[in-house]
């Protein structure tokens, strides 16, 4: 009450003096910096993952800049934990966020080893968490829950329509290789069923250990079973090397390499020359040719002097989701139902296209087919228009 | 498996083993020799391998960048030698372990005040991006096998130097009994100095050749110090001719195994590791 009558009092001076007006706000200010939207972030910002952590903060903190740096009229904290991409420390930076902080929400992961932990914490405390990439499938399946949300995209959904496209381009017998960790797995396997479902055969499928770079053995074993083309799952510096690897060992003349997005996402840079050619299927691409996309990447490039990426655009749109989520319920988080139901029915205007939450609460979204052309990943078609994950498994469904 | 893929499979593992070489032979001459544990060895592979990057990118030549990575590497290794492994070599191991594991947090946090977060290439020089082709789809890039010469070269040359000159036999005498050498009028100070120097530079070094191989990401030092330890505890600690050896069963072991065995690639480095300490504990040329 005091500090309304403070303002009240300084309100009238405005008139009289510029000076008190400013001070006026001052207070204002205060009064409401006291009680802001607390976002907690649980990314990782050193290691292999160090960039796609930095990416994905840049881009949410966009969104929320955007909206005037407020989410329902109230001021934003952030509250930022380094996850080191490290599974055996989730349950602890969860635990940080969640009790230690009090966080409305918590946003992160990128790696799914780490979301493995943090589901399991959020399943147990009810913490609304908005996973900006780790795209394990169990996320959004049996592990689904109301106050867990996905802004990226499942390990199915990136690989799956390549099998398709692969089969269109007249591959019939592929070898699949990837990190031997959930997420590798998925993909490949997501894969396979996209291509058998279209008549090809995965003749083998290769697990390689988490995190190694050392692939040559693995090519060698490549050239001699000849394949008509190779389907891969790495991402940051385990992409690079696969990819100059596979161009080094001289395969890519003759054993064409498809890959889920990641393998050239955010990477291209670093693989120069040796990734020309290779075709992904990811939620996004460059030169998609809509206005959103051309904004976002200005908007990007000028606040933060670097290219968006995916990660960038996944970061974006959870930005955007809580501005949305948070202008439904006017800024009250205390009413935990109504905020779940403004966060599920949220209708992302995203610079990859527009799309909404599936019952599970994965995105439904367009797929598109890209193919590396000087340094960029250019869209060629669209792989699958508005994919939903299955979900096989998620209570939510029914 | 026909008989030229296992061919190539064999010089990929001597390609790979001797890579491991000139990483690990630097561990275990301070390891063996000093005494000191340096956890921070992956991460001065690290810092060699984004001197190779910001190098190549000032003067675009590989050449440069070791002939300039090498001495910043021996400075950087002379200045935490002095600075401050100096004052810990009449403490117990977990000191040195601790200050060294603090080094590495300190490492990862310059690379990512210098040179930021982004995965980055180091292009192969142009003289050496050719190819020879082995089978009909696969060839062999040209630089792989230059790098393997160099690490053979190295080998060759650690091997000269520890066996055929004065600093080698002072080496020698000082890791087997540290007392004689010093009461016999040696100054083991300086000779530490050089040891740790020599150790931070040929990691630095391995770096910098890696680099165009590989990617430069942060924390790439991390599990190349984990297969580094391995490399050192086969061998036997202290011993080059031992991280030569080792060196080249891990490569061996972690070509074929994967192949062989796909369901223990992960496993198959730490399983001959543990073998070998059944049967050797001290290591194989201990």
């Amino acid at each position: 009450m005091k500090l309304t009558m403070k303002t009240k009092s300084f309100s009238h001076s405005i008139r009289q003096s510029a000076l008190a007006g400013a001070m006026a706000l001052l207070v204002a200010g205060t009064a409401q910096a006291a009680d802001p939207v607390k976002v907690g972030v649980m990314l990782p910002y050193t290691g292999t993952y160090g960039a796609l952590g930095e990416a994905i903060t840049n881009g949410m903190q966009l969104a929320i800049e955007e909206n005037g740096d407020k989410l329902g009229g109230r001021d934003v904290e952030y509250v930022t934990v380094d996850s080191e991409a490290n599974p055996g420390k989730a349950p602890q930076n969860m635990n940080r966020l969640i009790s230690g902080e009090n966080v409305d929400f918590v946003v992160g992961p990128v790696h799914s080893g780490v979301a493995m932990g943090m589901i399991k914490m959020a399943r147990q405390e009810g913490a609304i968490t908005i996973i900006p990439n780790a795209g394990l499938n169990a996320a959004t399946r049996q592990f689904c829950a109301p106050n867990i949300f996905r802004t990226s995209f499942s390990a199915w959904q990136t690989a799956y329509p390549m099998g398709k496209m692969a089969y269109e381009r007249g591959y019939r017998k592929i070898a699949t290789i990837a990190w031997n960790y959930s997420f590798g797995k998925e993909s490949l396997s997501a894969f396979e069923e996209g291509f058998k479902a279209a008549g090809g055969e995965v003749v083998k499928q290769i697990l390689t250990p988490f995190p190694k770079v050392e692939f040559q053995a693995y090519l060698t074993e490549i050239a001699s079973l000849k394949p008509d083309a190779v389907f891969a799952f790495y991402a940051g510096g385990g992409a690079v090397k696969f990819v100059k690897d596979y161009n080094a060992a001289g395969l890519k003349k003759s054993i064409p390499l498809l890959g889920s997005g990641f393998v050239t996402d955010g990477t291209l840079t670093a693989q120069g020359e040796a990734a020309e050619g290779v075709l992904t299927t990811l939620h996004y691409a460059d030169k998609l040719d809509n206005p959103k996309d051309k904004a976002f990447r200005k908007a990007y490039l000028d606040a933060y002097g670097k290219e968006a990426d995916i990660y960038a655009v996944q970061g974006y749109d959870a930005g955007q989701m809580l501005v949305q989520a948070l202008d439904v319920v006017k800024g009250n988080t205390k009413d935990r139902d109504a905020l779940i139901a403004a966060l599920e029915n949220v209708k992302i205007d995203s610079p990859r296209g527009p799309w909404h939450f599936s019952k599970a609460h994965n995105p439904v979204q367009n797929m598109y087919l890209r193919e590396v052309k000087n340094g960029q990943n250019v869209v060629v078609q669209v792989a699958a228009e508005g994919l939903e994950d299955p979900a096989t498994g998620c209570s939510m469904m029914k | 498996m026909d008989l030229a893929t296992i061919l190539i499979q064999l010089l990929n593992s001597v390609q790979y083993g001797l890579l491991l070489f000139l990483i690990s032979s630097g561990l275990t001459l301070v390891f063996g020799i000093m005494g000191v544990i340096n956890l921070a060895h992956g991460a001065m592979y690290m810092i060699g391998a984004y001197l190779a990057y910001a190098f190549v990118d000032w003067s675009g030549s590989l050449g440069v960048a070791i002939l300039l990575g090498i001495p910043v590497m021996l400075i950087v290794g002379i200045v935490i030698e002095r600075f401050l492994i100096d004052s810990l070599y009449s403490r117990d191991h977990l000191f040195q372990v601790l200050l060294t594991f603090g080094l590495i947090l300190i490492l990862n946090d310059i690379q990512s005040i210098l040179w930021g977060n982004d995965t980055h290439g180091v292009p192969i020089p142009d003289m050496l991006n050719g190819s020879i082709s082995l089978t009909d789809n696969m060839s062999y890039p040209v630089y792989r096998l230059a790098v393997s010469g160099i690490c053979l070269a190295l080998a060759i040359g650690m091997y000269w130097v520890i066996q055929k000159t004065r600093l080698g036999m002072t080496i020698r005498a000082g890791a087997s009994n540290r007392e004689m050498v010093e009461s016999l009028g040696i100054n083991v100070r300086t000779l530490f100095t050089i040891i740790f120097a020599a150790g931070v530079a040929l990691a630095g070094l391995g770096g910098i050749l890696s680099a165009p191989l590989s990617s430069v990401y942060p924390g790439m030092g991390d599990n190349v110090l984990i297969i580094c330890l391995v490399v050192v505890v086969i061998g036997g600690i202290g011993s080059i001719k031992g991280a030569f050896w080792g060196a080249m069963m891990i490569g061996l072991v972690s070509t074929f195994g994967p192949v062989l065995i796909p369901s223990l690639a992960s496993v198959m480095v730490y399983l001959v590791m543990a073998l070998v300490l059944l049967v050797k504990p001290r290591g194989l040329f201990a």
